[in-house]
């Protein structure tokens, strides 16, 4: 994993830690950024982590570009050997597949689609040749989700799958981005899941839809009180199918204050997890029931 | 109530300069499309520089004064009337208790900003008052103003009516606009002949311009260098695994085209991106109408940064004009 640096005019410095999306390429990523944030290099005002890269927006007028090239570069090798564990958290988010209102958005956007004879979940099921929608909702909600990136709009989480490769779920995204999505769409496109945060453009397939709002600029949401974008980069994320009673519960425990949402306190080790997925998967669920 | 809005406009939000530090979040920086313009409009009615003023695209409000205001009118070209009396632009004018401010037609430019002594005082959202209309956020109730709101001044004695930022300094478009780009980022991606294509053709902006980008149209599609795609990227050769993008970033899906990200840019997605405008040239992509004419010029990082210079030295010069 060789990282590629570019400048995006001159005050941004962008580097790419792999083409291809992977943990490793993350946890990369994220070691530089937080490497960078703690050697407080003169005119960095913004760092914004993605999923296999990262950028810094500077101010040329304090640091050269040249400079501000080598400084992250001298960051590079002492961020190879940063141990891949964090603390983070885990999220259950309940999720209403099938709602009636990404149905309606993804019917009046047809003609933008791959496939304009069905639903998103269908084709998503099909070119992942799984057999049905039952089938990729399991597939979907049955093993968790790790945020490699917050951003697009605000609060909006990108998603990568916690299974080995071969199990991902990858679908495109719209031939032609809709114009409108329900706030709160689950969404799918490459290999990413994310939560639409906001109404608006999308590109992502429809799965479902969401009653737990994840970016609340009033801060009136009980657990958003804090600060207004609920995700960060390492938040790990368990999909629960629920139907619409639960989701019409769920609304009103939200307006009314009441929704607390499951948010356990985890460590997460890289190495570990890869040794060995399904049981790993396994303890963190345990760790979100109390177990 | 201060200032009751009559009639909005096409979409008129209050801006200043912007809410630098929560990119990494998908807020963006926001702010005027057109900061120098904001920055002189400020200076004119004595105001600090970034104060909040209002940001109008294509069709000017028309606003009802219940209190004896100065105001300035920076940007685009746009006949500006006070009770229906033609007022001249880039200046400082005054407006009485019971008079209306209104604007006849566009003529030049794609927006304009008017800045009223003590500025625009709606409350302070993560350090700015810029509205981010997508995340209902900042600015008057985080929406552009509709008709009957009533904005809130903030308080100022210091401006004087009369004063004026000379024409010498007040900044024109070329025809066609030229954009500095700086190539980079995903550059690589595309074949030789389409690098030469990319500067060689005419483009033209399309309708789809707004605070969050520019799409430009006319040029020739470019052709993407073969190669298997990369895991998570998605199957077309214009996308990429999801990044971030810089401010003034040109990305093109499929190819075809071409998109400049600006104030409220999408802080990241899955396309790749042939390089960035400067950030001398940011300004004039927010007063550029569509079908304009537009090339882009290929520029290196010296030339990217002497731009920055003359434009700093520019500003300066406005500001000593007004000593």
């Amino acid at each position: 994993m060789q990282n590629r640096y570019s400048f995006g005019g001159d005050e941004h410095l962008f580097v790419e830690c792999d083409e291809a999306m992977s943990l490793e390429a993350f946890f990369k990523s994220l070691s530089m950024t937080n490497a960078v944030r703690n050697s407080r290099i003169k005119g960095v005002t913004e760092i914004c982590p993605a999923n296999a890269s990262f950028q810094i927006k500077f101010d040329p007028d304090v640091i050269a570009p040249a400079d501000m090239l080598r400084e992250v570069k001298a960051i590079e090798s002492a961020a190879d050997k940063t141990e891949p564990v964090i603390r983070t958290r885990i999220i259950e988010i309940p999720v209403f597949y099938r709602d009636p209102w990404t149905h309606e958005t993804l019917m009046r956007f047809r003609e933008r689609h791959q496939d304009p004879t069905g639903s998103d979940l269908e084709y998503a099921a099909r070119v992942n040749g799984l057999d049905g929608v039952d089938a990729f909702v399991a597939a979907h909600s049955g093993s968790p989700w790790f945020v490699s990136m917050v951003g697009f709009v605000a609060g909006l989480p990108f998603m990568y799958q916690m299974v080995d490769r071969a199990r991902q779920l990858e679908v495109p995204k719209y031939l032609r981005p809709r114009t409108d999505t329900p706030k709160h769409t689950i969404g799918h496109g490459g290999c990413f899941s994310c939560i639409y945060s906001v109404r608006g453009a999308g590109g992502y397939q429809m799965f479902g839809i969401t009653p737990m709002p994840i970016f609340d600029p009033e801060q009136k949401t009980s657990y958003l009180r804090d600060f207004m974008v609920f995700f960060r980069p390492g938040d790990i994320v368990k999909f629960k199918p629920i139907g619409r009673d639960d989701y019409d519960a769920a609304l009103e425990a939200v307006a009314a204050g009441r929704f607390e949402p499951a948010i356990r306190d985890v460590t997460f080790d890289l190495r570990a997890f890869q040794q060995d997925m399904n049981s790993y998967n396994a303890k963190l669920q345990e760790a979100l029931h109390g177990h | 109530m201060a200032i009751r809005v009559l009639h909005p406009g096409l979409s008129t939000t209050v801006q200043d300069l912007g809410r630098p530090g929560y990119f990494h979040l998908g807020i963006p920086i926001g702010g005027a499309m057109d900061r120098l313009s904001l920055r002189a409009a400020n200076l004119l009615v004595g105001n600090d520089e970034g104060a909040a003023c209002l940001e109008a695209v294509f069709i000017g409000p028309q606003l009802a004064f219940d209190i004896d205001a100065l105001i300035a009118v920076t940007g685009a070209d746009m006949p500006i009337k006070i009770d229906g009396d033609q007022q001249p632009s880039w200046t400082a004018l005054e407006v009485k208790a019971g008079q209306v401010l209104s604007f006849g037609y566009l003529q030049a430019g794609a927006r304009i900003c008017i800045a009223v002594a003590g500025g625009i005082d709606v409350p302070v959202a993560l350090g700015s008052r810029s509205t981010y209309a997508i995340g209902s956020l900042g600015g008057f109730k985080g929406r552009p103003l509709a008709a009957g709101d009533d904005l809130p001044l903030g308080t100022t004695t210091r401006g004087k009516a009369g004063r004026s930022v000379p024409v010498a300094l007040r900044r024109r478009l070329a025809n066609p606009a030229e954009l500095r780009v700086l190539p980079g980022l995903y550059w690589h991606r595309l074949v030789k002949e389409s690098h030469r294509y990319f500067f060689d053709d005419q483009w033209k902006v399309a309708p789809e311009a707004d605070r969050m980008g520019y799409r430009f149209r006319g040029g020739r599609p470019l052709e993407f260098v073969e190669r298997e795609q990369p895991f998570g990227a998605g199957s077309d050769p214009s996308n990429i695994v999801d990044s971030c993008y810089p401010y003034g970033s040109i990305q093109v899906p499929g190819g075809k085209e071409p998109i400049i990200l600006h104030r409220d840019a999408v802080s990241g997605g899955g396309y790749f991106m042939v390089g960035t405008v400067v950030s001398a040239d940011m300004d004039l992509i927010g007063q550029l109408q569509p079908n304009t004419p537009t090339r882009f010029v290929q520029v290196g990082m010296d030339q990217a940064l002497a731009a920055r210079r003359d434009r700093r030295r520019f500003m300066q010069d406005i500001r000593d004009s007004l000593g």
